[in-house]
């Protein structure tokens, strides 16, 4: 009775639209005098052709899985969470307290205090949109969207007036100490020719971790039947005696949880201290993957894995091809953006006519053989 | 002499969605000046026919004729232009905009309003007194009756020169008495040669007014006949394609103790509008009380409060003279459920189902919490949820017997009973009922009146909500009718009949004062 099979609907779909959007990318490069083609392979060598590339591409991945399974959660209750960014932010303030004001004896108890004070930073920083949404109708779009301006402010506030660290220029906190430092890909998986220099860490698990404690949350837990049923329906919700309010928040909190873990990959497995705009736009990106995932953690996953390829391959492109500039690579992760977000349905529609299609011709085969 | 050529003529229409054949190989004629029905149950294909006749969709083969003369119907423009009017079952009007800014709306002569304003003023008093039509020009339509705003609608096509006009389903918001209103317009309008389909699910109605009657089975006409030929029994097996039970085999009651008791509730909305006005009732063991009304006096709220989705501003309610918090934190549907108090709720698409869920998550609604279907802990155990689902799509007819089909793709009659088989198979001591059989199949109607009664013969009190007359006459043990937020006194199904209920349900009783 579907319209379209399910691997139509979750693989086919996301990769027509890539496509597109990577060919209309091929003509803005070819515009600016390049060879797309060139510029295509330089990014996808950039990207998956060495240990070193794969370093970035699954470092920026584990920072879009995160994000994208806040903004996956919220979706599954119909809430539009585009306040990654400054849950994020937050997050890195919770880790930066965690590992600044106590001597863990061990980075792994060190990583745990770390995802504590993260995902209760994030959490709290998503509450008060949660609250307002929830008691008041104040619509959760606008209120996410402006606490990322205040989270980015606090941010520069704390740096430079309380965590600066006495006589240096830039507002970043201290080092964390060396006992807290998380083991990168060079400790775990040197025998895969990652380098100590990778910015890739054992964060990468935390974020596979929480791909499979959101499945089991949205698909097996009665919190998340009651999400996904608030999310359909609130009108039935309210008749099976779910209550919105409580929905609202749990979802909110644990979304901007989510998004405040993202801090633990940056803020302790790389920089290893609090820097300004550490969040780099992850909290955006975080809501294009989630959208192109289908809210699925698997879609989110390899989404993210997809951005993670960009991010990293538009570097290295920028790098060999001056002619191509930052901006440029903006452009182009842009387009993914809009073809795989915005313009779903413009691939969505065409492909579900033309199953319908295929569909209604076999069942004609089919009943032109004598059925009765 | 040559017969004029019929008003419209369908010639094998046919129109598929996707797999769906909603319409097949159609042909129907309807001779100018005659009121023709068309039966069918939910899902026949009624509408799909119409909305082609009016330019909703395009039919993949098929041609249509009025008036003798090919005309395609691409849009809805090109149906007001050939004649057709059309008026909605939900109506189409703005309802903060008088009925002569209504009137006009999409069919202004010029970009200045004021002379078409002029000019329908005038054809509207003319159209009054013509068909006996009459509202007032300037009434605001939220300020109208339902009845009279359904005038407007026909006021709206007549002034396009409608000449055929469709009405789908136009009784199932009125009173008995707006409905008769309505009929006698009908009248007058085919008496001035106008040409009127009607669909309906009422097969009452039409055998009062119709001429024709054309019967409609899984997007097939199976029949179409001259009304005094046929009688309300043969039409409803054409349209079930088997014998059907028309009226509700019943026993006499045997009621027991009191087992819900409402005393002087209260119900005032978010706009802060009084919607229930002290209502006082009780139901007791082994009795359906009925509650008739027109939609909107306040039958819903009194079941949203019943069933925990609204706090109440006043009264007490006891369940086996234990009270039963109506305002607290605890007060929901999950703690209603725990005390014994299942609901149908009126609406099953928006509140008794997850239209997206598959049938076994819906199976579950309301009682996810319930022991049996946790895993441990932390999960819930889907498998026992699709062992209980399939179990209970078994017992309970539903079709296709399929836990993993979405609700949304089952026919009304069987998410009907996808949510009839989860409220009543808990055997509550209460069950709240709203519209049980709205948007149902004949087959389900019959199905879903069984297991009602079934479970009053158990010994279980049941409050009945229905907009449906007959549906009400002929389950009920008692009946009240509800008007404006209060009960306008109760009766014996035995000892009343439509029309004392139809007045009641218009706020007119009879000697005032008596209870």
């Amino acid at each position: 009775m579907d319209k379209m099979p399910k691997w139509a609907d979750v693989i086919l779909i996301p990769l027509i639209s890539v496509a597109l959007a990577l060919i209309v990318s091929g003509f803005v490069v070819l515009f600016i005098g390049e060879n797309p083609l060139e510029a295509m392979a330089i990014m996808v060598r950039g990207a998956f052709g060495s240990a070193y590339g794969w370093g970035y591409t699954l470092y920026y991945a584990t920072n879009f899985i995160f994000t994208g399974l806040a903004v996956a959660v919220a979706f599954h209750a119909r809430l539009f969470n585009i306040g990654g960014e400054g849950q994020a932010a937050l997050g890195g303030l919770g880790v930066a307290i965690v590992l600044l004001n106590f001597g863990w004896p061990h980075w792994s108890v060190a990583l745990v205090a770390a995802i504590v004070g993260s995902a209760i930073f994030g959490a709290a920083w998503a509450a008060v949109p949660a609250y307002l949404q929830a008691k008041r109708g104040s619509h959760i779009v606008i209120t996410t969207i402006m606490f990322n301006y205040i989270a980015a402010a606090l941010l520069v506030y704390l740096l430079v007036n309380v965590f600066r660290v006495e006589g240096s220029m830039t507002p970043e906190t201290a080092r964390f100490a060396e006992s807290m430092h998380l083991p990168n890909a060079a400790d775990f998986a040197g025998f895969l020719g990652f380098r100590p220099s990778t910015p890739l860490n054992f964060s990468f698990f935390i974020a596979i971790l929480c791909c499979v404690g959101v499945w089991l949350l949205i698909w097996r837990t009665r919190l998340g039947y009651e999400i996904r049923a608030f999310g359909h329906s609130e009108s039935a919700a309210v008749y099976a005696g779910i209550n919105p309010t409580k929905i609202i928040m749990i979802t909110m909190l644990i979304s901007g949880g989510l998004a405040g873990m993202m801090a633990i990959n940056v803020v302790m497995g790389e920089a290893e201290r609090l820097v300004l705009d550490f969040t780099e736009g992850a909290g955006f990106v975080g809501i294009a993957v989630a959208l192109m995932g289908r809210s699925h953690p698997v879609g989110v996953v390899l989404a993210a894995l997809l951005f993670g390829a960009l991010y990293q391959g538009g570097a290295e492109l920028q790098f060999e091809m001056p002619a191509v500039s930052r901006e440029m690579i903006v452009v182009i992760q842009a387009l993914v953006i809009l073809f795989t977000g915005a313009l779903d349905n413009m691939v969505r529609m065409p492909m579900e006519s033309l199953f319908l299609s295929l569909k209604r011709r076999s069942d004609a085969a089919g009943q032109s053989t004598p059925a009765e | 002499m040559t017969t004029p050529p019929p008003a419209i003529e369908l010639k094998g229409i046919s129109k598929a969605f996707g797999p769906v054949q909603a319409n097949q190989d159609i042909s129907m004629s309807v001779a100018k000046g005659a009121i023709h029905g068309i039966v069918g149950e939910n899902g026949a294909g009624k509408s799909t026919l119409m909305s082609i006749l009016y330019g909703f969709y395009k039919a993949d083969k098929g041609e249509i004729f009025i008036n003798g003369q090919a005309t395609p119907i691409p849009d809805s423009q090109a149906a007001i232009r050939a004649g057709i009017g059309m008026v909605h079952q939900h109506f189409k009007l703005v309802e903060n905009f008088s009925v002569v800014e209504n009137v006009i709306l999409g069919a202004e002569d010029g970009a200045m309003l004021q002379p078409s304003v002029s000019k329908a003023r005038k054809v509207l008093t003319d159209l009054a007194t013509e068909y006996g039509l009459e509202v007032n020009p300037d009434a605001i339509i939220e300020d109208l009756s339902v009845g009279h705003q359904q005038r407007v609608e026909i006021l709206k096509q007549l002034y396009r020169h409608a000449d055929i006009l469709i009405l789908d389903e136009p009784t199932g918001v009125l009173t008995p008495a707006e409905a008769d209103q309505l009929f006698r317009i009908l009248e007058r309008l085919k008496a001035e040669g106008k040409t009127i389909i009607l669909i309906t699910h009422k097969l009452r109605e039409i055998m009062e007014i119709t001429d024709t009657v054309s019967v409609m089975r899984r997007g097939k006409m199976t029949n179409t006949v001259k009304t005094e030929d046929t009688s309300p029994q043969q039409l409803a097996e054409m349209m079930v394609g088997r014998k059907v039970l028309l009226e509700v085999d019943k026993t006499p009651a045997n009621p027991g103790e009191v087992v819900l008791n409402v005393q002087d509730l209260r119900v005032v909305d978010g706009a802060g509008v009084e919607r229930l006005k002290g209502v006082s009732f009780n139901i007791r063991k082994g009795e359906i009380l009925g509650i008739a009304g027109v939609a909107g006096n306040g039958q819903t709220e009194l079941l949203e409060v019943l069933g925990g989705m609204i706090a109440a501003q006043g009264g007490t309610v006891t369940l086996k003279n234990q009270e039963i918090d109506l305002t607290g934190k605890h007060s929901n549907g999950q703690t209603r459920r725990a005390r014994g108090i299942a609901h149908v709720p009126e609406d099953r698409q928006t509140e008794g189902l997850i239209m997206p869920f598959e049938a076994w998550e819906n199976a579950a609604f309301g009682y996810h919490q319930d022991d049996k279907y946790q895993a441990n802990r932390l999960l819930m155990s889907n498998a026992a949820i699709k062992a209980d689902c399939a179990e209970k799509m078994e017992r309970y007819d539903v079709r296709p017997p399929n836990p993993r089909l979405p609700a949304r793709n089952f026919s009304g009659g069987n998410q009907q009973k996808i949510v009839v088989a989860r409220e009543m198979d808990r055997t509550p001591d209460l069950l709240l009922v709203g519209q049980p059989t709205r948007g149902v199949d004949i087959g389900a109607i019959e199905f879903i009146h069984k297991q009602i009664l079934a479970l009053r013969d158990q010994g279980k009190a049941i409050l009945l909500i229905s907009v449906e007359l007959d549906e009400i006459l002929g389950l009920s043990d008692r009946i009240a009718v509800m008007f404006d937020g209060q009960l306008m006194g109760e009766r014996l199904p035995e000892e009343t009949n439509e029309n004392e209920l139809g007045l009641l349900m218009a706020g007119i009783t009879e000697t005032k004062g008596a209870a």
